[in-house]
């Protein structure tokens, strides 16, 4: 996070995968449920198209759209908190996920940022992506999880 | 030398811990800004920062022509998962156990 009037941060992890197997992971609901904690991504992936992430009994915790897509190299996704009325009231962040080949694996960078100072949006994603993304990596790499249920929930 | 060497040795070095520590409390920091508050020569501080970039531990963001230096924590989940995670079951096991061993004393 930086004290610009914008909050960010950029995460990067290297997979041994190649990107389109990694998109996919990305992109299907029943990759997305066994590396990211039981939740659900309902998209159909093309500029426009509405974007929504549920928890396991279906209340819906982020809302947005996909702003730019091109498979299998780069998403933008605005992302708006719907669940903690403090989060939602700081308004949408922007997600940007990028996949880069690098020798015999995938270069996976996520930004989110917000255009406002000290966001509590971005404090509270920037706990939960690298979770997601060891557990990613554990999941095209090994086929299992380090993880089977987040920490905090 | 492997990733996890890599790892280890960009996190054994005191001062490349101290530039996380910087970025971790102001991220996104150009390499003016960063060798600003330390007491570190410039070409001090750009060899620690691209041995930390080398292990993954630091993202660069280009703004123009500005590099903008970000602390990227998932290798360091990495090693918890590896290395801290694996070896706490065993206490949390005991923990268990003397309550059990407790909870059944408290009934005689």
């Amino acid at each position: 996070m930086n004290s610009s009037n914008r909050s960010q941060f950029v995460y990067v992890i290297f997979i041994r995968t190649t990107p389109a197997k990694l998109w996919q992971a990305l992109t299907e609901p029943h990759f997305i449920r066994q590396y990211w904690f039981d939740m659900t991504i309902d998209s159909a992936w093309k500029k426009g198209s509405p974007w929504k992430m549920s928890f396991p009994d279906g209340r819906p915790s982020d809302t947005g759209e996909i702003l730019e897509i091109d498979p299998p190299r780069r998403m933008v996704i605005r992302w708006q908190n719907v669940w903690k009325p403090e989060l939602e009231a700081e308004g949408p962040s922007r997600c940007t996920i990028e996949l880069e080949p690098v020798e015999k694996a995938v270069k996976l960078t996520v930004t989110h940022e917000i255009e406002r100072p000290e966001s509590k949006l971005i404090t509270a994603v920037s706990g939960g992506w690298p979770l997601v993304l060891s557990n990613l990596k554990s999941l095209l790499e090994t086929a299992e999880v380090a993880l089977t249920s987040h920490p905090t929930r | 030398m492997s990733d996890a060497d890599l790892l280890f040795k960009a996190l054994a070095d005191p001062g490349r811990r101290k530039l996380m520590d910087r970025l971790h409390a102001h991220d996104g920091q150009t390499l003016t800004e960063l060798c600003q508050h330390l007491d570190m020569t410039r070409q001090g501080v750009t060899q620690h920062l691209a041995l930390l970039e080398a292990a993954n531990l630091v993202a660069i963001k280009w703004r123009g022509r500005e590099k903008l230096h970000f602390l990227n924590p998932v290798p360091l989940q990495e090693i918890y998962d590896r290395w801290i995670r694996k070896f706490e079951r065993p206490r949390l096991k005991a923990l268990r156990d003397l309550k059990r061993r407790l909870e059944d004393d408290g009934d005689d």
